[in-house]
């Protein structure tokens, strides 16, 4: 344990920028986009069931304006997005004198914003494609029996399609990741946000970028190996028996 | 009519901005695509691995991150070199990483990765036999390239191309932070400046969804000349 | 008189794959006008032989003979190689192979197949290509395809293209890889026509068939191949009327 102890101060001595106060800010930094990224994959989810739903109506009315946004979030850059928002909330009247203008104020909660509604959109169309991708036959089964259209979704479809869809949310989940890094633009301290501003103090970009770039890295790779994981536990039924 | 408060000529010259660095990077990220895809697929352990590394590290790493990196970084190390000039040779050459420059070279370096991954998919695809007639009629693999794998390839290889591009022109965005001047970045300052973000904005946004619409189009007309022959699919 | 090579020697052929020694070194001379047909039961070996004449497939062991000349090889950690691809570009261009399953190019029309090899390996002007696509179309009963794309045509139609492109080569030696195979039995009488005119007009032909009524009426020699060596050789009349092994016997035996 001693050596241990000698060898992080002798390496913590060795140099200038990776002192106990650095650490400390990628740490936060860490916590802010954990938060970030794990509170807009929750809800954008929940809000994409039902408008995946919605999307694949044969009703136009309701399948239009769904893919009209889709269209919009899936078409323009995120980081406008995340400028309309964090610029616009403003300009919402009124909004100044409700409770919820200290949130708001903080670029906290436009970023969230942006990057719920962005991720919904995505994972809307993932989800569509999933639900229109159920076999025929499992839905003329499930007539034949019975079923309503409401107990055929909930029983037969949603729960085949969350199972296709799985590969691709999970591209989605880093790919949320990754765009999380935008958040520092708008002054918010995420671990990109730590990386820019102690690159500023110490100008040592290498140091700075490449050692965010590995945490990035390895996040990046225990969200894929989670991934990985449920789908060999959700997906066992779909491959041959050897 | 909508006032720009006279940003109307740099919003124009902004998009001309994103436009060229996103064909310039995407001829970039082709390049890479295609060498990458070839070391993946060639005989070489190291060549292998060098190419699976660039593609895995890439790909697990935000564009921003990247993109600083190697526009503060690169800067940096050019500095350390033209320092070094000039304190052993006495040679006074100073360079300033080109914002421009430094954008499309991120950029097409960070689509080579995933156009690699697309272009290894797709050389994949394109049937044994065509390739073994072109061997048996004596062709050399270079020829067997030009006449017979890439134009098979490019049939699988241009709904990646074509998804490729769309995630790429949205990245373009990345570069304002790093202080050039795409449309993204007038329209921000724009916003700042007049206290009127929507007026900036939303254009911009409207101007990304008709690039996207035009090059949808565009592809879509692309896979029908490649799928000539394939029974139009 | 000058003696003229001979167009293809291949000697003491051995290939395997993995630990199964597939080809047992075999042996075969294709002399001018020869009609040579390889038969024997799947598995015998008798494709890859043929893929090994064109080192489609490398060879272990043995010689390769082209016109009179040697193809070079070397050893390397992957095994055995040619030693110069130019010379064996050089002498695939004089083998042309006709394919079990066409490999007509789909991205290119009947008449652009046909020229391709000749304009880009042969160097040969595309107008005079084109010409000679158009005369050796019209030989196959094709000249209304020639802008089709091979997926527009039926598989007999595809297989005719594919000798016509073949013939284009102006080859020393004709490989043929069980080119009736993958047809509808009422499409391969149109493929074989075409292969028997061939052979008269004095065509070198190499033919893995399993038609045994072509192996009769229009080869020189059928050589049947067991488990990698050959099992018995000769001429037609000999090799299929007079069969002398007992594994022969059983495989020209009717199935039904």
């Amino acid at each position: 344990m001693d050596v241990l102890t000698t060898w992080f101060h002798d390496l913590m001595a060795g140099n200038a920028i990776f002192t106990a106060q650095t650490i400390g800010y990628y740490w936060d930094g860490l916590v802010t986009t954990t938060q970030l990224v794990f509170l807009s994959l929750v809800i954008g989810l929940v809000l994409a069931v039902p408008l995946a739903i919605g999307r694949s109506s044969d009703r136009r009315w309701i399948s239009l304006p769904i893919y009209v946004y889709t269209y919009v979030f899936r078409g323009t850059p995120l980081l406008i997005q995340l400028y309309i928002i964090y610029y616009g909330v403003v300009f919402f009247d009124g909004i100044q004198e409700t409770f919820l203008w200290p949130m708001l104020r903080e670029a906290f909660y436009p970023a969230l914003i942006a990057f719920t509604l962005n991720t919904a959109a995505y994972t809307t169309e993932i989800f569509r494609g999933a639900i229109k991708a159920t076999a025929r036959g499992e839905i003329e089964a499930a007539r034949a029996y019975g079923m309503s259209d409401s107990l055929m979704m909930r029983r037969i479809i949603l729960p085949s399609a969350f199972r296709r869809a799985l590969p691709a949310y999970g591209n989605e989940v880093i790919f949320m990741l990754h765009a999380s890094a935008i958040a520092s633009v708008v002054t918010l301290m995420d671990l990109t946000g730590a990386a820019r501003f102690i690159y500023a103090r110490y100008y040592a970009p290498f140091e700075a970028f490449l050692f965010v770039a590995a945490i990035y890295l390895c996040l990046t790779f225990a969200i894929l190996y989670f991934f990985r994981w449920l789908e060999k536990r959700l997906l066992a039924h779909l491959r041959p028996q050897s | 009519m909508l006032d720009l408060h006279g940003y109307g000529p740099r919003l124009l010259e902004g998009a001309g901005v994103t436009l060229q660095l996103a064909v310039l990077s995407l001829a970039l990220a082709i390049l890479l695509g295609l060498a990458t895809a070839s070391a993946r697929m060639s005989r070489g352990w190291l060549l292998q691995r060098l190419a699976t590394l660039y593609t895995t590290v890439i790909r697990g790493v935000p564009d921003l991150v990247l993109m600083m990196l190697l526009f503060f970084g690169g800067q940096m190390a050019l500095n350390v070199i033209t320092d070094a000039l000039y304190d052993r040779f006495g040679v006074d050459w100073y360079v300033n990483l080109n914002a421009f420059a430094a954008g499309v070279i991120t950029i097409g370096f960070i689509f080579g990765a995933y156009m690699g991954e697309t272009f290894r998919g797709a050389f994949m695809a394109v049937d044994a036999g065509q390739i073994e007639a072109g061997k048996a009629y004596g062709m050399s693999p270079w020829l067997v390239f030009r006449r017979i794998r890439f134009p098979q390839m490019m049939r699988h290889a241009l709904p990646g191309i074509s998804n490729n591009w769309m995630v790429l022109l949205k990245t373009t965005a990345l570069v304002s932070v790093i202080g050039l001047s795409d449309m993204v970045r007038v329209a921000a300052e724009a916003s700042r400046a007049t206290h009127e973000p929507f007026t900036f904005l939303l254009p911009v946004a409207a101007a990304y969804l008709l690039i996207a619409s035009v090059s949808e189009w565009l592809f879509a007309w692309l896979q029908k000349r490649y799928n000539i022959g394939f029974g139009g699919h | 008189m000058a003696e003229t090579p001979i167009p293809l020697e291949v000697r003491n052929i051995k290939k395997r794959f993995g630990d199964t020694e597939v080809l047992k070194g075999l042996s075969l001379s294709a002399h001018k006008g020869d009609v040579i047909t390889l038969i024997g039961a799947s598995g015998s070996g008798k494709s890859t032989f043929l893929r090994c004449m064109n080192l489609l497939e490398q060879p272990d062991e043995g010689d390769l003979i082209v016109h009179g000349e040697e193809v070079r090889f070397r050893q390397t950690r992957h095994g055995r190689e040619p030693a110069d691809w130019k010379q064996v570009v050089r002498m695939r261009a004089k083998l042309s192979m006709v394919f079990q399953g066409f490999n007509l190019w789909a991205h290119m029309t009947l008449l652009e197949n046909i020229i391709e090899a000749p304009v880009h390996v042969l160097g040969k002007p595309k107008k005079e290509a084109i010409e000679q696509a158009r005369a050796l179309l019209e030989r196959v009963g094709l000249t209304a395809r020639a802008d089709a794309y091979p997926a527009q045509m039926s598989g007999g139609q595809q297989q005719r293209g594919a000798i016509a492109r073949a013939l284009a080569m102006d080859p020393e030696v004709m490989l043929f890889d069980e080119p009736t195979s993958a047809l509808d039995p009422e499409l391969v009488g149109d493929v074989l026509k075409v292969m028997h005119e061939l052979a008269e007009e004095g065509r070198t032909m190499i033919v893995v068939t399993h038609e045994m009524s072509f192996a009769r009426d229009v080869s020189s020699q059928v050589i049947y191949l067991h488990q990698g060596l050959v099992e018995e050789a000769g001429a037609p009349d000999q090799v299929l009327g007079n069969p002398q092994s007992p594994r022969l016997k059983q495989f020209l035996a009717p199935k039904y």
